[in-house]
This record gives structure tokens, sequence and C-alpha cells, in this order.
């Protein structure tokens, strides 16, 4: 098989039949036991968070969940969660770090919900809030991309030690569609938008932006395959979380914030005076004058 | 310049003047009227302000029309009102020089990381062009300046974002430029102050600038654990990824008068609920009777709440 263009991860991604955040819970977790609501506002279907077992170890999970059946997408929104869903998750994380639980945040969402409720409860402050305590949660923490890693919405739950993506999913600062119609005042060229975009795990795995990318059965995963996909997830969590439990609270704070603090160095161009360098090329003088300043 | 008798009939009689013109109060239309966080000065009954005349009204250098109120002001007269209509309040857009020139005392602003921009990341068509171009109209390197300054004899450290810079978007380099001003903040224990405009995240460096929200976020969770305080000041329009990290972030946040803050844009947000929204929503004084602001500040003393601000909080000595 011929490697699939942007435009067929994507449509992968959004598949309907692809696992949710349940199934993965389901699947994964045993004794998992569900806690409800932010304690300020109200329960939002959209983020599903609580605590199971991972083997012998208690983890706090938080997952957007999209819902499969059409009375559940309509319980959760199709994935996009409001303030009091961010507010939730942080609230168990919060929690998580209280009884020094490891986190399991599951990513799948288009992105949060844009409508007058979540603009009135402050959904800016409420992502934002999420990714100041996520950077420094004294406590591992685990992301796995599902399905569509949808911009301001998914980031929320993406700062992390360690980020994986499965193999057909996708992440992006807005929607191939509305990617395309601000560039071509068009929808209708998303499968070129999501070309250039770079939205595919392989692709954002290329940038640097991910840890690792977890295959996926030929054809996408599915939710009827009673769960043999989730054990390759669970064995990613399993190693990334030995892994993380061992190393001391501090260097996994000053290394989670070292990565983030990264992001986009490589990037960045250091004008000279007057006439500007190509990117390559001063990526040199970069070498020479490192960026951070001050230690 | 002397008014014409007919002029002058015209002002005092309300001849041929709008209606509009004879509100010039500001209008708070929340909840907290009766009970306010911040109370702005009252405002001087009805300015002498100079009108252009039709011979200068051919000189379209010389003047500039109020979006809001549809006043002739001159370009002079309205750098003076600190680009406030005297008739109406609106606050105009400011560059960030503008505002720095507004903020800092005279002469105190330093620059630092003026020289950073972004490269392309997505090898995004035309978008060095669109560098270029935007570098040599705005003057700037990027949608943000940094450095350090003085208010009111106090130093701290500014991040200035200008709008006029491909909206303000926020790609690599404004996250690298907010991030090490915090850095300074951190290391010379000053307050941090930016000043907030921005479209959301730089959509020609994709994903690049979708982090740059986890950063700006992870910069100001060590400014937090070290006790700087960190005040944010947003200004008309701030919305998007910008909304969604630093600018909401801050120990105080102060809106400008009717500045337009949110997450979504008003139309995502009316094509979602397939509605019409109100006229106030997302508007500062929206904000303010939801909770998300601590104070609205009219433009005329930002500069003396800021530097009593930072007194309160002992110029970040605290700690």
């Amino acid at each position: 098989m011929s490697k699939p263009s942007a435009w067929d991860v994507v449509q992968t991604a959004r598949d309907l039949e692809r696992p949710t955040s349940q199934y993965f819970i389901d699947h994964i977790f045993t004794d998992f036991t569900e806690m409800h609501g932010d304690k300020l506002y109200g329960d939002d279907a959209a983020i599903v968070g609580g605590v199971g077992w991972l083997g012998d170890m208690p983890v706090t999970v938080i997952g957007q969940e999209k819902g499969v059946t059409l009375s559940e997408k309509a319980r959760c929104n199709f994935g996009s969660a409001h303030p009091e869903g961010y507010r939730k998750s942080l609230r168990l994380m919060k929690q998580a770090e209280k009884f020094g639980r490891p986190v399991v945040c599951i990513v799948d969402t288009q992105g949060a919900f844009c409508g007058v409720g979540a603009e009135e409860r402050g959904m800016g402050e409420a992502i934002a809030r999420n990714m100041l305590e996520l950077s420094r949660l004294k406590t591992p923490v685990v992301s796995v991309l599902i399905g569509e890693g949808g911009s301001g919405g998914a980031i929320a739950l993406a700062v992390s030690d360690r980020l994986a993506m499965l193999e057909n999913s996708i992440y992006t600062i807005l929607s191939p569609e509305g990617f395309s119609s601000i560039l071509w005042k068009e929808a209708a060229r998303a499968p070129e938008a999501a070309e250039l975009m770079r939205v595919t795990a392989a692709e954002v795995y290329d940038m640097g932006l991910v840890d690792d990318v977890i295959p996926e059965p030929e054809g996408g995963a599915k939710q009827n395959d009673d769960g043999a996909f989730a054990q390759q997830v669970r064995s990613y969590l399993e190693e990334q979380l030995a892994m993380l439990t061992k190393e001391p609270v501090a260097s996994l704070l000053e290394k989670r914030y070292q990565k983030f603090r990264g992001f986009g160095k490589e990037y960045i161009v250091r004008l000279p005076q007057e006439k500007r360098k190509q990117a390559s090329s001063s990526l040199q003088t970069l070498k020479k004058r490192p960026l951070t300043t001050e230690k | 310049m002397r008014q014409t008798a007919s002029e002058r009939d015209r002002e005092e009689l309300g001849l041929f003047s709008k209606k509009r013109k004879d509100i010039t109060v500001q209008v708070y239309k929340t909840n907290q009227e009766a009970n306010k966080v911040y109370q702005p000065k009252e405002r001087v009954p009805k300015r002498k302000v100079r009108r252009p005349g039709p011979q200068d009204l051919k000189d379209e250098r010389l003047w500039v029309k109020c979006p809001k109120c549809g006043s002739f002001l001159y370009h002079e007269d309205l750098q003076r009102e600190q680009k406030v209509c005297p008739d109406c309040g609106y606050h105009f857009r400011l560059t960030a020089r503008e505002r720095i020139a507004q903020i800092a005392d005279k002469g105190s602003f330093r620059e630092f990381g003026r020289n950073i921009t972004s490269g392309n990341p997505l090898d995004f068509p035309a978008y060095p062009e669109k560098l270029d171009k935007t570098r040599e109209q705005t003057g700037l390197k990027e949608a943000i300046v940094t450095g350090k300054c003085t208010i009111e004899g106090q130093p701290c450290v500014l991040a200035v974002m200008d709008g006029f810079f491909i909206m303000g978007s926020m790609g690599a380099a404004v996250g690298e430029k907010f991030a090490l001003a915090a850095e300074r903040a951190l290391k010379d224990r000053l307050p941090l102050i930016a000043f907030t405009v921005s479209g959301g995240a730089r959509m020609q460096e994709g994903l690049i600038s979708l982090m740059q929200m986890g950063k700006t976020a992870a910069v100001l969770g060590r400014l937090d654990d070290a006790r700087i305080p960190y005040f944010v000041v947003l200004t008309d329009p701030t919305t998007g990824g910008v909304t969604a990290s630093f600018a909401m972030l801050g120990d105080v946040t102060i809106a400008e008068p009717d500045a337009l803050i949110g997450f979504a844009g008003r139309r995502v947000v009316e094509q979602t609920v397939k509605q019409q929204l109100p006229p106030g929503f997302q508007r500062a004084e929206f904000l303010l009777e939801k909770g998300f602001v601590d104070m609205i500040v009219p433009r005329a003393e930002l500069r003396s709440v800021l530097g009593r601000l930072i007194r309160l909080h002992q110029g970040g000595k605290t700690a």
C-alpha cells in the first residue's frame, strides 16, 4: 500500500468507527471510577475523568469523549468541551497531584466549543489555566492523542511529559477546512490545506512536537476489536509511566518545562541589523548565540 | 483656530449636529454598575476640540474620522488625547511604540530581543514576503516589542503586542520574545506587564504557533512559583490563542473600555449557535460582568493605575 495522503489520514482520524476515549478507558484501566463536575459550575460530558488501575498503579484518567451513538454524541457535544470540562480536568489533575497518582490524558476533540456560554464562562481562561497548571503539576503526565487534536482544546490536555499520537491521528491549529477558507476563501480545498499544514502523526513527529507515534493496524484502529488495539496503548502507557515515576519530581518538571520552552526555537531567526538571512543559514548564528540568555 | 460665526452658531444651537454627539457619557451596561470595582474619573464636560475646516479636510493626511461617532479630528489633537476620541471616548488602536510612549517614563524604555523574528516552519507560500512587507510597513521585526522600562519611577518589564503586524498573531518569535521577557522579569525580580492585541495564533506557522500557547503558559507558571507579579492589559482586540494563553493568566487583568476580548471569533460563534449575538458580546464590559477582568481602565488613567499596582505589589520584591 502506498503512503496515505494527509487527507486520507484526516478522514481516518474522523472515522466514526474509530475508538473514542471510552474504548480506551474500558479496555486499559480496571475499576475505573468516574468523577463528575468542576465544583464550580457544572459537569461536562465532553470530558470524562476519574481514577482507575493501570496494572498495579492507580492513575487519574482524563479523556475527551466524542461519543459513539448519536444520543451519546449529542450528550458529549461531539467532543467539544465547555470551560467547565477543562475546569473539571484541572480539579482532577490537582487531585492526582495531591495523592501522588500519575495523570493520563486522552486527547480527541475537534476543538473547544465556540458558543455563547463557553465565552461567558471564560473558555480562554480555562484552557490557559489548564496548560499553566499542567506545566508544573508535580506528578507524571502522559497524553495520548487518539483522533483529532484540534487546536487550543487539544493542547489544554497535551502539556505533558510524554505526548504520543496514534498513527492515524492529526494535530491541527484549526481544521483543514477552516485553514483553507482563510487561505483560499473556500473550504473545498481542505485536502490541499491538510497537506500544507503538516497535520499527520508522522509529520508532527518529524517537527519534533510529539515524542512517540503508536502504530495502528492496517486501515486504522476500530472500536469493535474487543480491545485488541487498546493493549498496544496500554503497554505504551505502562512503559512510559514506569520510567517517569522513577524520575525525581524536580527533574521531571525541569524536563517538561524545557520541552515546551524549546518549541519553535529552531524556527526563530535572529535578523542582522538590516538584511534578513535565510532560516537555514541563520541556524549557524543560533548555535553561536544560544537564545536562552539566562540560565 | 478661530471659528466662523456660522460654525459657532451650529455648535451652540445644535444645528446640523448629529444627535448621538449629544451623548458623551461613558455607559457601562453591566450589573456591576451599582457596585463598581473601578471608578473612572468624571469626564470633563465638552472639551473644546478643534474641527478641521473645509480647507484642511481636503488634505487627508491631517485628519482622521472616529469610527464610532464619526467626528473629524486632527491627528495632532488625537495624539495629544492619547488617541482617545474626545467626543465619544473611542479608544483608537495603538501601535506598540505609541503604547510604550504612553506608558513608560520618558526615555526609560530599553528594548531587548529586537531582532528576533519567525522563520517559515511550514514553507508556507509567500509567508517570508509577507513578513518582509509587514516589517517594512510597521518598522517592527515582530508582533511584540519587549523591553525594560520604568513606570512612575519603578522598574518593570514590558511586553507589548502590535496589532498592525499580521493582526498581532502569535508565532514562534512572539512566543519566544514573550518567554524571554518573562524570564528577564524572573531573573531581575521585576513585575511583568503585558499589553495584548491579537487575532490569535499565526496560521502560517501551523502547529508551531499552537505550541507557543503551552510555552507561554509554562513560563508564566515559573513566574507564578516565584511570586513575580504579572499584570495584563487587554486591548482591542484580543482573541484566539493569545486569549487562551498568556492574556488570561494575569495576577491582575485590566481591560481598555469596549475592547473586544474572546476565545472564538464573533463570526465563528454566530455560525456555531446560529443566532445573532447581543451588541456588547465579548466586550470588556461583558467580561467584567462575567468576572474575567479585574477592572476596566480608560487609557488616560492606565499609566497611573499601573504605577499604583506596581507600588502595591512592592515592585515585585514581596517574596
